[in-house]
């Protein structure tokens, strides 16, 4: 039973993965721009184009491309970036771990302040404070992460400049790091120092990529719980003389978590697609930044590995939240 | 003569848009004494139960009376410390054993929270009292249910934990908010049995809310009868059914079937006593001015 969900689980993912491949390798090559023209001076001779255009393979027909570089994924060669000369894998590898720091902490972020304002605007159902958590909710969501991003490079970089605004750690310094995961790495090697600086270059970026997700995890969070606040098991507990907190953090917060998972699992979705941007917004390191040289250097393996690279990175998500739905609803977890 | 267990005097509630759903209701429950609260569907009985409890809705404003829990009145306290005394005297057994038991939590600290974490019992006490309790109530397999989630209990075990729950803390006074309703008709005996002995060995108080005058008989010694909102009459319960004084409460009874014959014996309630009733009552709110000083429940 669980070896044939867990086999019915894999071959989905694995089927989505293809389809992503399929549909990113057709759209780079069908769309306008050719990376050969990009990579020669203006006027080159139709024998070296031609010649260039055999070395990368692109003579051939877009099957047969296909099945090359798919034989070559599945062995683990995503190919060669041709505007970096450099291995696609070791590239994307190199800068995934930048990527999922930031995004990972943006999540904490977002965690941190929607909780406690799901919570609180719970507790004060009908009152002004309920009223202040939803403009600020809605103010939070109607901003999109970028202008987030500008927002706070003026508040915080320039007016009132706490944060660095640009770059992942400030490049005087001596970094003992063996992997990418530098954030990891400083606290594990107890290296607070680096840890700070690391935080101060991560903060703002994260925080411009938190906000909107931290407004939808408040709302949906709050709503979930004013409905549970009526139901029976809710007034028994307060009965037995728990207080409104205890009451919505005891019995209420579990069962309310189920629908707002769902949807904060879509949001980190999004929230990775929006390093992107914000990535470059603030010279961030990361998969993002190099996604974006990538698409304006017609750099056609590139692109394809780190789009696979996002998406493998989603179909995880999905899956880490199906299991954590399982493990937080008793009813999913025998059947 | 100590102070009754719960007193109730003069309680008017209203809704936000100023209907009045409580009307100026008393009542009293000795220490030890089962008070039926019997009425139709919408006559206020719940609401009763709820007032006394602390846990009305927002949308109904208690608006005048007090309640008083052994003598001390709810309303004079502090909301913090109002909670806790009826945390620790009061027990709720809820209507629907379905909807009340959080679903995903176990049963065993669902049982046991209130004893550990409100009145500060040792974990191994509270496990043994709630053991046997759970032996009281014919739980056989103690260990299974307290690990069991709500979902893998039947509708009559779910009940039975709640009856359980209710009596671990000994407290002075039980809500009974319709305990058996939700119930197959089969298990609404077992019950309306178990609740009875416990009742009985334990020397509990209850405020029985129900709409079965059946139930009323078999559990009460004392009834109040309530029809929107207004207690209609009070008596001891071997009085009420041998020589019911309010029209509307022979007009319940001859609503009430009877294992002779049924079909023959049920009767609507009387349209005539009705429209007497609801003029009444229409003419008692017109003249009736909230007591502002009696507004301090919430």
């Amino acid at each position: 039973m669980i070896l044939q969900r867990t086999l019915t689980r894999l071959l989905t993912m694995i089927a989505t993965l293809f389809g992503v491949a399929v549909v990113v390798f057709v759209v780079i090559r069908v769309a306008p721009g050719d990376p050969i023209s990009m990579m020669l001076p203006p006027g080159a001779s139709q024998a070296d184009i031609d010649r260039l255009r055999a070395l990368y393979g692109l003579d051939k027909s877009l099957v047969e491309q296909f099945v090359i570089w798919l034989t070559g994924v599945v062995h683990g060669d995503f190919g060669t970036s041709i505007s970096l000369r450099q291995n696609v894998l070791g590239l994307v590898l190199g800068r995934l771990p930048a990527t999922l720091e930031l995004s990972i902490f943006a999540l904490l972020i977002a965690l941190a302040v929607g909780l406690p304002l799901a919570v609180l605007g719970a507790r004060e159902r009908g009152t002004a404070v309920e009223a202040g958590i939803d403009v600020a909710n809605g103010v939070a969501l109607s901003i999109p992460d970028f202008l987030w991003g500008l927002v706070l490079i003026l508040l915080f970089g320039v007016l009132m400049p706490v944060f660095e605004i640009s770059g992942r750690v400030s490049p005087q310094l001596d970094l003992p790091f063996t992997t990418n995961f530098y954030l990891f790495e400083s606290i594990v090697r107890l290296r607070f120092d680096l840890t700070a600086n690391l935080l101060g270059h991560m903060f703002m970026p994260a925080l411009a990529l938190a906000l909107p997700l931290a407004a939808i995890i408040a709302q949906l969070l709050k709503q979930s719980l004013k409905e549970l606040l009526t139901l029976d098991y809710m007034v028994l507990a307060r009965v037995k003389g728990f207080s409104e907190t205890q009451v919505i953090l005891r019995e209420g917060l579990k069962n309310a978590a189920l629908p707002t998972l769902t949807l904060v699992g879509v949001q980190f979705t999004f929230l990775i697609g929006g390093t992107v941007i914000v990535e470059r917004l603030f010279s961030y390191e990361g998969l993002g930044n190099m996604a974006i040289d990538a698409v304006v250097n017609r750099d056609l393996p590139l692109i394809q590995g780190i789009v696979l690279v996002f998406a493998l990175l989603f179909v995880v998500i999905n899956l880490v939240v199906d299991m954590a739905y399982a493990l937080l609803n008793p009813r999913l977890r025998h059947g | 003569m100590s102070a009754p267990c719960l007193e109730i005097e003069g309680l008017s509630a209203t809704l936000a848009n100023g209907v009045r759903v409580l009307r100026s209701v008393s009542l009293t429950v000795e220490p030890g004494e089962v008070r039926a609260l019997v009425g139709e569907s919408g006559a206020g009985k719940s609401m009763i139960g709820k007032a006394v409890l602390g846990v009305l809705p927002p949308s109904i404003r208690v608006v005048e009376g007090r309640i008083a829990l052994e003598g001390t009145e709810l309303g004079k306290l502090a909301p913090r410390a109002s909670r806790a005394l009826i945390g620790a005297r009061t027990a709720l057994i809820p209507q629907d054993p379905l909807t009340a038991l959080n679903p995903s939590r176990r049963i065993g600290p669902q049982m046991t929270d209130r004893l550990v974490k409100i009145l500060g019992w040792d974990g191994t006490k509270a496990d043994q009292r709630i053991r046997k309790l759970l032996d009281d109530v014919r739980i056989r397999e103690p260990d299974r249910v307290l690990r069991s989630y709500p979902h893998e209990l039947s509708g009559g075990m779910r009940q039975r934990v709640l009856i359980a729950a209710a009596f671990a803390a000994e407290p002075r006074l039980i809500v009974a908010d319709e305990p058996t309703t939700a119930l197959d008709v089969t298990v609404q005996k077992q019950i309306l049995r178990l609740i009875v002995e416990l009742q009985r060995e334990h020397g509990t108080a209850i405020l029985f809310v129900t709409h079965d005058l059946g139930v009323v008989a078999k559990i009460s010694q004392k009834v109040t009868v309530l029809y929107a909102g207004k207690v209609v009459e009070q008596a001891d319960t071997a009085a009420l059914f041998a020589s019911p004084q309010h029209p509307y409460t022979r007009a319940l009874m001859a609503a009430t079937p009877r294992y002779t014959d049924p079909m023959a014996s049920l009767r609507p309630v009387d349209e005539a006593v009705l429209a007497g009733l609801s003029a009444e009552i229409a003419t008692a709110d017109r003249n009736w001015k909230p007591n502002a000083r009696g507004s301090g429940h919430d």
